[in-house]
């Protein structure tokens, strides 16, 4: 029998195999940054350990650092000393940091893929969970918890049970203004925030393989918010023509052998899955959430469940108190209803993709007056690339401000929150109750939804702006 | 680690699905560098009205005094959301030793292995039995037997746990002394696949 894209590059990982236990699976990338690291490197240093191999550890500060005033101290001092104490950790055990004010400094899952340092076949692990992002680019990559981290440090291994795989086919052409989160919203609506916990997922079908690569990292980004251990993509052109030319990918004599060993990396025809799940592009509408997990997710133009539709009793109970939490009453529409923030950003959605986007919608027009934006680039280098664009200047007229690279209020670690019980049109990951701030409501959506809200002030079809 | 053999104790039930680990320890108390005092900030938005902790919410379990114990209860897919290993540590170090619930999230179930807090898988009828049961009542668990158990009505179920994880959580040992002792093999590896 053939194997998965997920077996071939697991079985080629694994260093041993404990009897009725987990794997030792060796991790090619480890990336890291300030909050999830420092009591890995203080484990490591009561050991008495070293830091096995640091030249496969890349670091960066994303989630508490400010978007604004970059090159001043940071003020909030809890945050300022997990970022310094990050530069000692990386300095004292020699690990590569993409610190605050450095070039390549941005969100861990934006900066991987852009500096050509995720690869297909490798196996990634980062101390969060959206490390699935990188299995676009047909990676092994997941989330892992602090520990695990420092058993990384330790060993570059890590003890995983081998998962079960599942596949998801989406075939056929996109409507106009469904993009791909559009498809990561819809796919978790129908199965759940839990439906693929204990799976590995493969994405597959016409409708992926049209996708770019950021599209494609959008998709695996929020593989987690269905439970899945990861998700990823099988590499084809689109994939080598991205990597080709960045920074840290093969060249030369390298890259030939590199590319011939990535084309081996697909399922096989005769490979079998534990779930397959088929869904027609042209189903998808854009996606909005308007519930406290991302699996309570419709159409945009659909109508929040009744609570009749419940059967069970703690799922009754729960919806009611997501509909509290959010203000919203069973059965009613969201469309038109008013919105007072935009968040654009997140390591779901701030490539220079989604900014071109968000520009080509709001060329030429002003922002709603009523509508408070945090408009946050994933890194230092989609900074820059808006500016070269020209880009800067179609949000500038818009009355929008740009802000400076991070994590921002994905989850409101530094200062950009959202004030409670204000509703927020976000392109993050998350809608759980004060992920974006105490009280604050998130409805999670696509940059061109996101787009749409920014100029109307409410939630918009995008359909309607484009038609 | 802390290893734990067996326990028999009052239980917290948390009837609420979907718990991620933003509700187990919001993101504000993420800025720490050790991992001591995250129990006070557990759960810290649904147990306090405005962050004020003079103002617990009577309505949150934590706060309900007839409610206590070593053994938490919640309903199914706990523990989901980000990898933060913090909401491992904020419940131990508020005193928890064990989690029950139907279902739980993959990245949280390793972490609270990994910090000596055991995860049990209980079917959903088993968990309704428990849920079913009065603040008095106790639970036992006995982890090399592999069961929980309602002692006040006798109900009993085996959970599952692989046997590597069981002999560490047992004996206190944790992964990293293991891949420390591993260290020839792996480099064995990294040669034959360079």
């Amino acid at each position: 029998m053939g194997k998965t894209l997920f077996e071939k590059i697991w079985d080629k990982h694994v260093v041993k195999q404990i009897e009725d236990g987990p794997s030792v699976v060796y991790i090619d990338k480890h990336f890291i940054h300030e909050v999830t690291s420092p009591q890995a490197f203080s484990g490591i240093e009561k050991r008495g350990a070293q830091l096995f191999r640091p030249k496969q550890i890349v670091a960066t500060a994303d989630h508490n650092v400010p978007t604004m005033h970059q090159e001043l101290p940071i003020k909030d001092a809890l945050s300022k000393f997990q970022v310094d104490t990050l530069i000692e950790n990386c300095k004292k055990h020699g690990v590569e940091l993409y610190g605050l004010g450095h070039k390549y400094q941005g969100i861990v899952h934006v900066i991987g893929p852009e500096l050509g340092i995720t690869q297909p076949g490798m196996t990634i692990v980062c101390g969060d969970s959206h490390t699935s992002t990188h299995g676009a680019f047909g990676s092994i990559a997941f989330g892992i918890g602090t520990s695990e981290v420092e058993m990384v440090f330790a060993s570059q291994c890590i003890m995983q049970s081998k998962p079960k795989v599942m596949r998801i086919n989406i075939d056929g052409a996109l409507k106009n203004g469904v993009v791909s989160k559009d498809i990561i919203l819809y796919i978790i609506a129908q199965i759940s925030a839990s439906g693929a916990t204990g799976y590995f997922v493969e994405y597959a079908g016409s409708a992926i393989r049209a996708l770019s690569m950021e599209a494609r990292m959008t998709i695996c980004n929020m593989s987690i918010e269905m439970g899945a251990r990861g998700g990823m993509i099988a590499p084809d052109q689109t994939t080598f023509d991205y990597i080709k030319g960045r920074l840290f990918a093969p060249q030369g004599a390298a890259w030939d052998q590199k590319l011939a060993a990535w084309k081996e990396l697909y399922t096989d025809a005769d490979a079998k899955f534990d779930v397959e799940i088929n869904i027609k592009a042209e189903d998808i509408d854009p996606m909005i959430t308007y519930g406290t997990n991302p699996g309570m997710g419709l159409s945009v133009r659909g109508t929040l469940p009744t609570i009749e539709s419940f059967t069970d009793a703690t799922e009754k109970q729960n919806y009611e108190k997501a509909l509290a939490y959010m203000g919203l009453t069973a059965g009613q529409s969201l469309l038109g209803m008013p919105v007072q923030n935009v968040f654009i950003g997140s390591c779901t959605n701030s490539r220079i993709e989604d900014f071109r986007l968000v520009a080509s919608i709001i060329k030429g027009k002003q922002k709603d007056p009523n509508i408070k934006t945090l408009i946050v680039p994933g890194s230092q280098e989609v900074a820059k690339q808006i500016k070269a664009e020209g880009l800067d200047k179609i949000f500038a007229d818009a009355g929008v401000e740009i802000r400076q690279a991070g994590c921002s209020a994905c989850l409101g670690m530094n200062e950009d929150k959202i004030p409670a019980g204000e509703y927020c049109i976000s392109t993050s990951n998350r809608n759980f109750e004060g992920r974006q701030g105490a009280g604050a409501r998130t409805l999670l959506a696509s940059p061109l939804t996101a787009a749409a809200a920014l100029l109307t002030g409410k939630i918009t079809d995008i359909r309607d702006i484009l038609n | 680690m802390q290893s734990l053999q067996k326990i028999t104790s009052k239980f917290i039930p948390l009837r609420i699905e979907n718990v991620d680990t933003d509700q187990i320890i919001p993101a504000r108390f993420l800025k720490a560098t050790t991992k001591d005092g995250f129990g006070k900030n557990l759960f810290r938005d649904w147990r306090y009205e405005n962050d004020d902790e003079t103002k617990p919410k009577a309505d949150f379990v934590l706060n309900q005094k007839q409610y206590s114990g070593e053994i938490l209860v919640a309903a199914k897919n706990f523990g989901c959301g980000s990898s933060r290993e913090h909401a491992a540590w904020s419940i131990q170090d508020y005193g928890f030793k064990v989690v029950v619930s139907s279902f739980f999230a993959d990245i949280f179930k390793n972490n609270a292995l990994n910090n000596g807090v055991l995860p049990v898988t209980v079917s959903d009828a088993f968990l309704q039995q428990i849920f079913a049961q009065g603040a008095d009542a106790t639970l036992s668990v006995d982890l090399e037997a592999q069961t929980i158990a309602i002692d006040a009505t006798g109900a009993e179920e085996r959970f599952d746990i692989n046997s590597y994880k069981k002999t560490c959580m047992l004996n206190g040992y944790d992964d990293i002394d293991y891949l420390l002792n591993m260290k020839p093999e792996i480099e064995a590896y990294e040669k034959a696949n360079q």
